[in-house]
């Protein structure tokens, strides 16, 4: 067999025509795929070298344990450039739990597996025994408090001790599930047809809109001791909190007035023709639809709130990167600084990219359900 | 029965919905009430007055970045203004970036080459899914412990890279270089005329004129002309190594180019999806169309393709000028002088008066988001369909 024939059964299966289609169409087509092949090796090699072929785990090139920065590979021998990921592992119970007390941490643990389960509920409409997950779903804020916080038979565990990841699920599915009752009604509110009603509901959201979460997060760790009375002083967590809900409300109440907008006029007449009052319309006809039409923008609100929750360590909290920075100010550590940040930046990619992932495929099976 | 006034009251839905407007407004003023009688107690509980007479005392603070001149012994005021100049410094010319390489990423996105969109495609999904300040840290420790003065890295003879910062020579206009600046205004205001005219004689002769070569030609060759008329009236301060430190020439601060970095490299990922969208929003008879009119690649895109994607492009283009103008106030993450780090912050722990400065920065914050918004819509109105006549 000669060499054109194999290259032209090569090019002729179904491997060679979609090479030929997707990289190889033209010479501009050629020259920008080995321009791409080229790039990708030089980053793809740098980093994997870098971050696995190269790193020190454990152990470093000596095969001695690493106990502190003057172990890695790097720092003993010039010549080496690997990533020293001994810190993560050695300070890897704060990255998850703060400075949770350690007899105590089966709680959170405890908490964070019924996490998900709480969830399914909501993020799955065709399981079996839906009903029953989403009455834990509602459950399961009592459960978490009880358990993270303490109360009877258990020893309470102040939120200055939280840390790390808690921290930042903390603040995100809280804030995000405190919003979500409150941005309906401002939505809500926002549509009212009584002038005052929607006008405050659109001040408050524009206002909020408006300013950077930072100045939310001031103003709240700042000014709310000032605005309540003697002797309530919220927890530097509780207002952070407060900051976070009211500025995911707002956003979330205009990816809500987005859904609203879009059930037809007719619904509404249909509904009230039927002899509905404007709260039974609402909650039978109107939210069940918008609500299933904003799901998508909601998430993607969500998942700027989630990454937006690592603002707090400006104002003195913890959360995944306020532990990574605090692990880098530490003499036995200091200078990993990118194994850090690489690390942070791992697990905010996981949870934002799964994220989604998942309002993707609602935004697909909507258009599908549409369509029946 | 419907006149019974009681019954009226309740199911009446225009005197029902004026009393739940009263009992909301009432319930809010109490709400204010108290909040600020608490609030009125607590201060004077812990000796701070209000009032904004401190604007006009001195700081008593440096800032190390600053456009104007500011000394420890200038005002508060003047404080604010470093800090909204500096926001509004890295506001701007991250837009300027962040659009550019947007637009760049979204056609790349789009390429019908599989491994160079899928490059695009890992770029915009890892810089979406990591917190902006995460990024923007990664950034200024990056560029923090780049080599010393003394080791600079050298490139493209009088720039150098170190870890104060990027060196490089600075302009010093000698006289007669406003005649130059002019020249290039008068250019500017003159092929806008020109434009409007040859696309007038367009329309009644058919003769097309490349309108943008020739208009780019004047832009650009009278001030050059200009310049050498007046004798070359500019040159150059190159920087020098001194001792420890630069001298001459300016420089682009570690904090300054770690927001400018992390804020653009962010926000272009989230722009190049909406141009992205915005040209897949175009249908595909469009450019079947103007295919089977004969009409040049190049034309497709520039007179069918792009003015029907930009009424896509520009409104969530805009709320992704907002974000970044917002997120420019994480600056205080990297020690970067922005509004909320010297004014809102140092100012703040200094006279403690927190309830006027964060008003006076959330006010701030609100007109630099109305002003976009506003130019913005603006600049939709005119991309936008034009009647159907």
């Amino acid at each position: 067999m000669t060499t054109a024939a194999i290259n032209n059964s090569f090019l002729r299966s179904k491997a060679g025509i979609w090479l030929r289609k997707n990289l190889f169409s033209n010479w501009v087509n050629t020259f920008i795929t080995l321009l791409s092949l080229y790039f990708i090796w030089e980053v793809g090699s740098f980093f994997l070298n870098w971050a696995i072929f190269d790193a020190d785990f454990l152990v470093n090139f000596r095969g001695e344990e690493i106990l502190d920065r003057t172990y890695c590979s790097k720092n003993i021998e010039p010549g080496l450039h690997g990533a020293c990921w001994a810190i993560i592992d050695a300070r890897f119970y704060q990255f998850m739990y703060g400075f949770y007390p350690a007899e105590e941490v089966w709680r959170v643990n405890l908490t964070f597996f019924l996490l998900p389960i709480s969830l399914v509920g909501i993020f799955f409409d065709k399981i079996p025994y839906r009903k029953f997950f989403i009455y834990f779903t509602f459950l399961f804020p009592f459960i978490a408090y009880y358990l993270l916080y303490g109360g009877p038979t258990l020893s309470q565990v102040g939120t200055n001790k939280w840390g790390g990841l808690l921290v930042t699920l903390f603040l995100g599915v809280t804030g995000i599930g405190l919003a979500f009752p409150l941005s309906i009604l401002l939505a809500l509110g926002r549509r009212s047809q009584m002038p005052i009603i929607s006008s405050m509901c659109v001040i408050f959201i524009e206002f909020i809109r408006g300013v950077p979460l930072i100045t939310l997060l001031f103003t709240a760790n700042v000014m709310l001791p000032l605005f309540l009375p003697d002797g309530i002083s919220p927890d530097n967590l509780l207002r952070a909190l407060v900051a976070v809900t009211l500025f995911q409300s707002a956003y979330m109440a205009e990816a809500i007035r987005g859904g609203l907008q879009a059930i037809p006029r007719g619904q509404v007449e249909a509904a009230r023709a039927m002899g509905l009052s404007y709260w039974q319309s609402t909650r039978k006809i109107i939210l069940p639809q918008a609500l299933r039409i904003s799901i998508p923008p909601i998430v993607n609100t969500s998942i700027g709130l989630f990454k937006d929750t690592s603002l707090v360590l400006i104002i003195g909290l913890f959360d995944l990167l306020g532990i990574g920075r605090a692990a880098l100010a530490d003499m036995s550590w200091i200078k990993l600084y990118y194994e850090v940040y690489v690390f942070v930046s791992l697990v905010f990619f996981i949870f934002c990219f799964a994220m989604s992932r998942y309002s993707l495929y609602l935004e697909k099976k909507l258009k599908t359900d549409n369509s029946k | 029965m419907t006149s019974n006034p009681l019954r009226k009251l309740l199911f009446d839905e225009k005197i029902r919905s004026i009393w739940i407007q009263a009992l909301i407004v009432g319930l809010f003023a109490f709400l204010v009430y108290t909040v600020s009688q608490t609030t009125a107690y607590n201060l004077e509980k812990r000796g701070i007055g209000t009032g904004f007479e401190f604007l006009q005392m001195s700081a008593g603070y440096d800032i190390s970045f600053s456009l104007i001149d500011f000394t420890s012994k200038d005002t508060h005021l003047r404080a604010y203004f470093v800090g909204v100049l500096n926001t509004l410094l890295v506001s701007v010319t991250g837009i300027f970036l962040a659009t550019i390489l947007g637009f760049l990423v979204g056609v790349i996105r789009l390429s019908s080459n599989w491994l160079f969109r899928n490059i695009a495609y890992v770029y915009v999904e890892f810089t979406r899914n990591v917190p902006v300040l995460l990024q923007i840290i990664l950034w200024y420790s990056i560029l923090i412990h780049l080599p010393k003065v003394k080791q600079a890295v050298q490139f493209l003879e009088y720039f150098y890279l170190t870890n104060r910062g990027l060196y490089s020579p600075s302009p010093i206009f000698l006289e007669g270089f406003r005649f130059v600046a002019w020249s290039f205004v008068i250019a500017i205001i003159f092929t806008s005329f020109l434009k409007k005219y040859l696309k007038k004689k367009q329309n009644i002769t058919g003769n097309q004129y490349p309108i943008f070569y020739i208009n780019s030609a004047i832009i650009i060759f009278t001030p050059i002309l200009i310049f050498y008329i007046m004798g070359m009236p500019m040159e150059f301060s190159h920087p020098v190594i001194k001792g420890f430190n630069f001298q001459g020439g300016m420089v682009l601060r570690p904090e300054f180019m770690g927001m400018l970095l992390g804020l653009s490299i962010y926000t272009a990922a989230f722009i190049s999806e909406t141009v992205r969208s915005g040209i897949m929003a175009v249908s595909k008879g469009q450019r079947e169309a103007s295919q089977a009119l004969g009409l040049k690649s190049n034309f497709i895109m520039r007179l069918i393709i792009i003015p029907q994607a930009l009424r896509v492009i520009i409104p969530p283009l805009t709320s992704q000028y907002l974000n970044l103008t917002k997120n420019s106030s994480l600056g205080i993450a990297i020690g970067y002088s922005d509004l909320v780090h010297g004014f809102g912050g140092i100012s703040l722990n200094q006279t403690g008066k927190a309830i006027e400065i964060m008003l006076i920065v959330m006010v701030t914050y609100l007109i630099m988001s109305l002003t976009i918004s506003l130019l913005m819509n603006i600049y939709n109105r005119t991309v936008q369909f034009k009647g159907n006549a």
